[in-house]
């Protein structure tokens, strides 16, 4: 034997060591690459003023949403410039309405919108695609045809006859654009569900008489966690973004209630006369859906670094 | 096995250094590498994971990542390769020196029919006509012993084996009858009777093409099979350097040493294996001293504190260390 | 192969059937009528024109009706223009559209492949960061963004185009439905071809490809493309659907007069059955689409069986 017997306890100890600590710091791991990532690291920052902004902002004008300013009604385009003096931080619409404080109105409907529509497809798509995987099987073969089905839909058109037909209602946008986003969830949370089947702890609890419900609640969702998390967080920007689609047609949230997609359907016409009115719900949307996007990038490479 | 000082050196490579820019500091994966190869001859490189033969092997090809940088020179037939351009080295690539690498699996091209994939070779370097390079390729597929090579032409790689794919990788590397051939673990993600098969094959094609080979492994049974010269390698330095039955029979490093005491042996008592404690050191961390000192049983004080360098302590047999063991295997 | 296509393309055919029931359905259900806003009408008129658009039968038979128009290409009449058929709105506005998603499609795919190659190629340089910028911007701003834009640009500044109409789809009519509607492909797509390029270019058999001493380009060309182009073909079904819902867009701001128009126009005037007729027609694109996706798939990797 080559081995001394202390070196072999001592390096048996160290790996022991290693493990202990690999298996505990799954996500710290995680944390602390997310946090080497200075592009990811910057965009939650930004995103949280921007979430502060929206949600107290308008605390910080003496203006209100819906308020007209007659002053400035004569001659929005010199008027109705953004200026510190009549308190028209980011200057006024065609209405004389406070473009700062209905950017930052529209930044709750627009974050709510995209985080609440992430939030039901993510759950629909996790649940379904959970359900699908692991029950395999004729079942998988039957619930992933529909899911071919839905898939050939051009949804945007039933979204839009949705929007016609029950009017405009702003539970009934979550509900059309969570309806229309889950089924890419549902396919990656298969195809995760899938490779998990076989692990040893699932078979554990199924030899236990664990149900299935159980099962998939308590022991597959918490692991595919970490792609869903990364899905959800790529998911918000394409949520505003489909918001405003449907606010540019007319067809999003009620006035005097406004969305970053609806301020700039209406600023886009003037912008040759008044650019604050597009300029700044646009930049807004811009920088948000761009922090969304690097927030995304980030965490995936945190969560996964295999995968870049 | 033949002694081969005589014959003229076709590669000689001098103080070869491979660094590797990393976010947490530069790496040293070969550190000051000399050795020669003389036509028809071959040396074996061995050692475990992450000693960096693998990236010995990258940087004669040229075939490094982007962050690796290169120091020292490597002459080829006189012409120092490591400093070609890329165009150059395309020349030599296939031409004069082909590469044979671990993985069969994901080597092939998965979209490009096998026949497209050799004939390319002779179409670019040979100037052949495709009917020509069709026939050569499947006249080299017979002398690797692919059953069927015509039909085989046709088919994508998905549709064979590991070791069908192997041979269909040793076929491409020696379609331009190379001067060398570098092999890189070219066995070891195959069965043990592929393994084998494969080793013959290298073995015949050695004979019958007199082609010099670098073969890099970590199995010591497939040096003593085939090599004439043995090069040791841990933690990106040469531990022992000599003729293949020298350092195989006679070991003086106690790396090398740990290394053959860890070949499981059909005849033992059936025992525990023997190992080497430990792991491979952490190439950014390495520790003073000799590399190897961590996990050497021998080690002393001045193993500790100083480097060994590499000397020739007897006329072909070089090693590095302080505390060199004698020690005979019965063989 | 052919049997795989025949395959392919009859499953298509359910799929077509849900749709159709479910527009259906959807539009019968939805509260108010086609004929509210027309609320003068004596009692006599509306019955003509409730025969006229089977509305006074039972539900099914209507349904039965509709599908049986359909199987022989039928559509039925619009509710709102009552002179023209739906076929005819359909047939004035199709090949408007079709002709600007055909050029549009083709620079989104071209323009984001050629990018994205050469960006993943020269990686890490001023080349790849411009393209990623690019790419970055172009895929947060809306179309509806960039169609005033490029309005403000070209005509309105500088005079170079037209701001609307289509004048029988003459190129300067068509620059800039085609720009706002590919911009945010283009961008897609550069990033799709980029990712999967740096991939396959770190593979092994890239690797085997440069130990033969093949030259640079043919590498690319012969070697990297296909496998590189996989994940980009499975984004064109997702691609075309947008471009297709992008015409909405386009169609309210540069006035082209193509399906988009028709659509919006039908649903805020419950035109059931035009609105009804393009949903059929997109939804049946793109179910045909998506197999030939799949076709394409089967023929870029041998390693699919059908």
């Amino acid at each position: 034997m080559i081995t001394n017997k202390d070196k072999v306890a001592a390096v048996e100890k160290f790996a022991e060591q290693v493990v202990e600590v690999e298996g505990r710091s799954l996500w710290q791991d995680a944390r602390r690459r997310f946090f080497t990532n200075k592009a990811a690291v910057i965009s939650l920052i930004i995103l949280i003023i921007i979430a502060a902004l929206s949600i107290f902002g308008p605390l910080l004008s003496r203006w209100n949403y819906a308020d007209i300013d007659w002053s400035a009604l004569s001659d929005i385009s010199t008027l109705g410039r953004p200026s510190i003096a009549n308190g028209h931080y980011f200057g006024t619409d065609p209405l004389g309405r406070d473009i700062f404080v209905r950017t930052m109105q529209g930044g709750q409907i627009s974050l709510m919108v995209g985080i609440l529509g992430s939030f039901v497809a993510v759950i629909i798509g996790t649940l379904y695609g959970a359900t699908s995987g692991y029950l395999g099987g004729k079942v998988d073969s039957v619930m992933m045809r529909f899911l071919e089905i839905l898939n050939s839909f051009p949804f945007m058109f039933f979204v839009i006859i949705l929007m016609t037909v029950f009017g405009r209602n702003i539970l009934l946008i979550f509900v059309a654009i969570g309806a229309v986003s889950w089924l890419d969830m549902a396919r990656i949370v298969r195809g995760q569900t899938l490779s998990l089947k076989n692990k040893e702890y699932i078979e554990a609890a199924y030899a236990c008489g664990v149900s299935t419900p159980k099962i998939i609640i308590r022991h597959i969702v918490p692991n595919v966690l970490g792609v869903v998390i990364v899905y959800a967080t790529l998911l918000v920007p394409n949520m505003i973004l489909l918001e405003s689609f449907i606010s540019f047609l007319g067809l999003g949230v009620q006035e005097p209630m406004t969305s970053w997609g609806a301020l700039i359907s209406e600023g886009a016409p003037n912008m040759d006369v008044a650019v604050w009115q597009l300029a700044w719900p646009l930049g807004f949307l811009v920088v948000t859906l761009f922090c969304f996007n690097f927030l995304g990038d980030g965490l995936r490479d945190a969560l996964d670094p295999k995968d870049r | 096995m033949t002694k081969t000082v005589e014959k003229e050196n076709i590669l000689e490579v001098d103080n070869l250094r491979v660094n590797f820019k990393t976010p947490d500091g530069l790496v040293t994966a070969v550190n000051d590498l000399t050795f020669n190869l003389a036509q028809g001859e071959t040396l074996g490189i061995v050692g475990e994971s992450g000693s960096g033969k693998s990236q010995t092997a990258f940087a004669l090809m040229g075939l490094l990542a982007g962050n690796g940088v290169i120091e020292g020179e490597a002459r080829f037939e006189g012409q120092n390769i490591l400093t070609l351009n890329e165009k150059a080295m395309n020349h030599i690539r296939s031409e004069k020196i082909a590469m044979i690498f671990q993985d069969p699996m994901t080597s092939l091209n998965p979209y490009m029919k096998v026949g497209k994939q050799l004939m390319e070779v002779l179409l670019l370097h040979k100037g052949m006509n495709k009917a020509d390079a069709f026939e050569a390729s499947v006249k080299m597929l017979d002398a690797v012993k692919m059953p069927e090579a015509r039909k085989r032409m046709n088919m994508y790689p998905h549709e064979f084996s590991g070791g069908m794919r192997q041979r269909v990788m040793i076929a491409m590397a020696l379609l331009c009858q190379p001067k060398l051939l570098i092999a890189d673990e070219p066995t070891t993600a195959l069965d043990v009777t592929v393994q084998a098969q494969i080793l013959t094959l290298l073995n015949e094609l050695k004979a019958d093409f007199n082609t010099s080979i670098i073969m890099i492994t970590h199995d010591l049974g497939v040096v003593a099979g085939l090599c004439d010269k043995v090069l040791v390698m841990y933690a990106g330095r040469t531990m022992e350097y000599g003729q293949t039955e020298d350092v195989f029979y006679r070991p003086t490093h106690p790396y090398t040493k740990g290394l053959l005491e860890a070949i499981p042996r059909l005849d033992g008592d059936g025992g525990a294996l023997a190992t080497i404690a430990g792991n491979p050191p952490n190439l950014l961390n390495l520790p003073a001293g000799c590399p190897f000192q961590e996990r050497c049983l021998y080690a002393e004080d001045r193993c500790r504190k100083e480097s060994p360098v590499l000397e020739e302590y007897q006329p072909g047999k070089l090693r590095a260390c302080h505390k060199p063991v004698n020690w005979e295997v019965a063989s | 192969m052919f049997r795989f296509i025949v395959k392919r393309l009859l499953e298509a055919i359910p799929t077509l059937w849900a749709l159709v029931t479910l527009s259906f359905f959807l539009m019968r259900f939805s509260p108010g009528s086609p004929f509210t806003s027309e609320r003068g009408i004596p009692a006599a008129v509306l019955a003509n024109l409730q025969a006229k658009y089977h509305m006074n039968e039972p539900l099914m038979n209507q349904y039965f009706h509709y599908l049986w128009d359909l199987l022989h290409g039928n559509l039925g009449y619009s509710f709102r223009f009552s002179d023209y058929t739906i076929n005819q709105l359909i047939a004035q506005s199709f090949p408007i559209s079709a002709e600007i998603g055909f050029w549009s499609f083709l620079v989104a795919v071209s323009l984001g492949v050629i990018c994205g190659v050469f960006a993943a190629l020269r990686q890490n340089s001023l080349l790849d960061y411009g393209v990623m910028t690019f790419a970055n911007i172009g895929m947060v701003l809306p179309n509806f963004v960039i169609a005033p834009l490029c309005i403000l640009f070209f005509s309105i500044k500088h005079h170079w185009l037209p701001a609307g109409g289509w004048n029988g789809g003459a190129w300067q009519y068509l620059i800039m439905p085609v720009i706002a509607m590919s911009t945010s492909y283009i961008a897609q797509i550069a990033r799709i071809t980029r990712g999967s390029m740096i991939e396959t270019m770190h593979s092994h058999f890239i690797r085997t490809a440069r130990a033969k001493g093949l030259p640079k380009a043919r590498i690319v060309i012969q070697h990297a493309l296909r496998p590189a182009m996989l994940p980009v073909v499975s984004y064109l079904g997702p691609a075309f659907v947008g471009i297709v819902t992008g015409s909405v867009v386009v169609d309210q701001f540069f006035g082209t007069g193509g399906i988009g128009q028709n659509f919006v126009n039908g649903a805020l005037n419950r035109d059931y059955s035009l609105v009804m007729g393009v949903t059929i027609l997109i939804g049946t694109l793109t179910i045909l689409f998506n197999a030939i996706v799949d076709i394409l798939y089967v023929f870029i990797d041998p390693k699919i069986r059908y």
